[in-house]
């Protein structure tokens, strides 16, 4: 069921919820299509993220853009079990989260710039980049605000499974960071959903600071996973440098999720590459030279190609090629950005409210 | 005394006014602490506070962790039993995540208990658009709080009112809510070495004038003092007001002004809807309702979210331009 030919913007996309079952219920080998998606998806954000960080520091970009460079086995690993039918709810670093659910560059980059033909009609930015019609319920800017946003998610997809009887449910998974499970609205959600057994994968990226601050300073626990247990729900520590790691992990609690199981908090051990704000960010010096590098050693993408090479599944021009193509259309979708019109002032006040049905 | 008093010296930018004005209060209250997100390490987002945890170590200027609703518990608890809080809510938006504690714990307390508790907490945040961070990082809502008795607000718009607000606060024996301008920090003025306080709920008369009265606040003020230049060109004398304290409010300063000038326009960055201008304006038909020759003008934000694009934040956010045409459909001279 993969790879289907009329997937959005050369990214093959389960269609509906049951393809995404078929894909997840395979044995947890990945097979050739998942690796190459895997793939895929993380050389399409970090070819995006890179740019969209040199536009925001060439001034071109307006506002302040979080990047995902680094963390991007997390979001294709989990990615590739959902249609478009389940949701995910994002963070401030939202934009890698929508480059895996299918987001296509040109409406990316045109948000970014704050054009009229970005997903959110230049209205929101990188922080509410958003696409409701493929199930991404927008990148926010409060830390935190997912996980409940997500518990609704999950509550809509069992209640619509039970009204049309249904046995299969969509999923819905909110993504957030280490230090937003300081926050009282994680708690809240994480028991919601446990109580009620709601489709709900809780996906921590614990990349090890909240902002400056290194985790061992905001939590006195060094694995998040640790607070599924207060929450009755099983809580599993998997590697977020590591696409299949990631695939594996997710795969399994978002099967779970599916059929009933309940709710699985999913921490992903990652790291981000560059600053909190930005490539070069604030000139802070909270982690060390040392720390980087050990990271950067294992950097996702290179080590997904090594072993996709090993494997035999892609050679290394096949590889560049894919790079190649990602980057032709990052260049052709700036130069749509650039190009598109601005918002029309006459129409700020669009869109505060939906049009109240004549009765 | 007021900035028009200060003797001519120091300049300082508005963030290092504030960090000038958080140590000081720190130097000279040993009850009194810091906490919030990233404060001590990083000294906050915009370096406000670089320097604090050097000078007064981990245990005085605190990391809290993501935690806004912990973080007004713990400035409420600690209050109540004998320490002078100060603490963080990096962006005002976030205080949605903390509006429990502070509307009805922090705010209440004292009165609930018939007066038994104090609370002496200064509460810093940054409010205001014009930065391209959109919806949730650019409003000014200040009204949430004017509206809540047991609270104190004040909006400092200049260098030397954010140091002298912060260390008014910290002598408070009332829970403050220093409001500070994201869109200044770059700006400078004139800062004495000293420390020293603002009187609370008293106004600044910025310009003096004949005949209209701006009343505008944070970072309106500098849209205001350059409208008031536009329009003297045009031979309109315009009086402008910042009031400063929002709460407790200068009603005097202002209807003594509207009494004078027979006309009033009232400015703020905040929705116009339900905003503190609205009560301004008010207390101004209420209470020179005689003396007005016009009805109160209001230039504020439109019923919107702050929206990203810069075009179409440019449009939301209110100008001297647009304060200047509002004077003149006043005056009747536009
Ligand atoms: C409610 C709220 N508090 C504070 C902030 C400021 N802030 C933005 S990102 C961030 C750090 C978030 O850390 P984490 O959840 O670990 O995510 P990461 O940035 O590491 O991906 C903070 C404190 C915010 N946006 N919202
Ligand atoms: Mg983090």
């Amino acid at each position: 069921m993969r790879g289907r030919s009329d997937a959005r913007d050369g990214v093959p996309i389960p269609l509906c919820a049951e393809d995404a079952v078929a894909n997840s219920s395979q044995a947890m080998e990945p097979s050739e299509e998942v690796l190459k998606d895997l793939h895929l998806r993380m050389v399409r954000i970090r070819h995006f993220e890179e740019e969209a960080g040199k536009l925001m520091e060439q001034g071109k970009s307006p506002g302040a853009l979080h990047l995902y460079i680094g963390e991007e086995a997390v979001a294709s690993g989990v990615m590739v079990h959902l249609s478009d039918q389940d949701q995910i709810t994002s963070t401030h670093r939202g934009h890698g989260h929508l480059v895996a659910k299918g987001g296509e560059f040109k409406k990316m980059y045109a948000e970014l710039y704050g054009r009229e033909t970005g997903y959110n009609k230049g209205r929101g930015g990188s922080m509410h980049i958003s696409n409701v019609d493929a199930g991404m319920l927008g990148a926010n800017g409060i830390v935190a605000a997912g996980p409940p946003i997500a518990v609704g998610a999950a509550f809509s997809n069992k209640y619509l499974a039970r009204m049309e009887g249904r046995d299969s449910m969509n999923v819905a998974v909110p993504f957030f960071g280490d230090g937003a499970t300081n926050e009282g609205a994680f708690h809240e959600a994480a028991n919601m959903a446990a109580i009620w057994k709601l489709p709900v994968v809780f996906v921590c990226e614990n990349n090890g600071y909240g902002e400056f601050t290194p985790q061992a300073e905001h939590q006195a626990i060094s694995d998040v996973a640790d607070r599924a247990a207060g929450y009755g729900m099983p809580g599993v520590i998997c590697d977020g440098m590591d696409a299949i790691a990631v695939w594996e992990a997710a795969g399994e609690a978002i099967e779970r999720a599916r059929s009933g199981g309940g709710p699985t908090l999913v921490e992903c051990k990652t790291y981000r590459f560059v600053d909190h704000v930005g490539l070069r960010g604030i000139g802070l010096h909270y982690r060390t030279d040392e720390e980087l590098e050990e990271w950067r050693a294992r950097d996702p993408i290179p080590q997904h190609e090594q072993r996709m090479v090993e494997m035999g599944v892609m050679t290394a021009e096949e590889i560049q090629a894919v790079h190649d193509a990602v980057m032709a259309d990052i260049t052709e979708s700036i130069e749509f950005a650039e190009n598109s019109p601005l918002p029309d002032p006459a129409n700020l006040l669009n869109d505060v409210y939906t049009p109240t049905a004549a009765s | 005394m007021t900035a028009a008093e200060a003797p001519a010296g120091r300049q300082l930018v508005y963030t290092l006014a504030i960090t000038e004005g958080v140590r000081q209060a720190l130097q000279e209250e040993p009850l009194a602490f810091m906490a919030g997100e990233d404060v001590a390490g990083a000294g906050s987002v915009f370096g406000i506070y670089r320097g604090l945890l050097d000078e007064f170590g981990p245990d005085r200027v605190i990391d809290t962790p993501i935690s806004e609703s912990g973080i007004i518990g713990l400035a409420v608890g600690a209050g109540a039993t004998g320490l002078k809080p100060i603490v963080d809510i990096m962006f005002m938006d976030f205080i949605g995540e903390c509006m429990d504690e502070i509307v009805n714990q922090l705010a209440k307390m004292r009165y609930m208990f018939g007066g038994k508790a104090t609370l002496p907490v200064t509460v810093l945040t940054m409010s205001g658009a014009g930065m391209n961070l959109a919806a949730q990082h650019s409003q000014s809502l200040e009204a949430w709080l004017c509206h809540t008795p047991g609270l104190k607000v004040v909006m400092p718009a200049t260098a030397y009112d954010v140091k002298g607000a912060i260390i008014t606060a910290a002598r408070e024996p009332n829970p403050v809510f220093v409001v500070m301008c994201k869109g200044l920090m770059a700006l400078p003025g004139e800062v004495p070495e000293e420390p020293y306080t603002l009187p609370i709920g008293k106004a600044n008369v910025l310009r003096e004038g004949d005949n209209l009265t701006v009343v505008a606040h944070g970072r309106m003020i500098h849209e205001a003092t350059k409208a008031a230049d536009i329009l003297e060109g045009e031979g309109i004398s315009v009086e402008v007001i910042d009031p400063l304290w929002l709460q407790p409010l200068d009603t005097d300063t202002i209807i003594n002004s509207v009494s004078k000038t027979h006309n009033a326009l009232v400015v703020h960055e905040a929705v116009r809807f339900g905003g503190v201008g609205a009560e301004i304006a008010a207390q101004i038909a209420e209470l020179a309702f005689d003396y007005l020759d016009a009805p109160v003008g209001r230039v504020a934000a439109p019923f919107s979210p702050v929206p990203f694009s810069p075009v179409l934040e440019q449009t939301y956010v209110p100008n001297a331009e647009r304060i200047a045409a509002e004077a003149r459909r006043i005056l009747g001279t536009g």
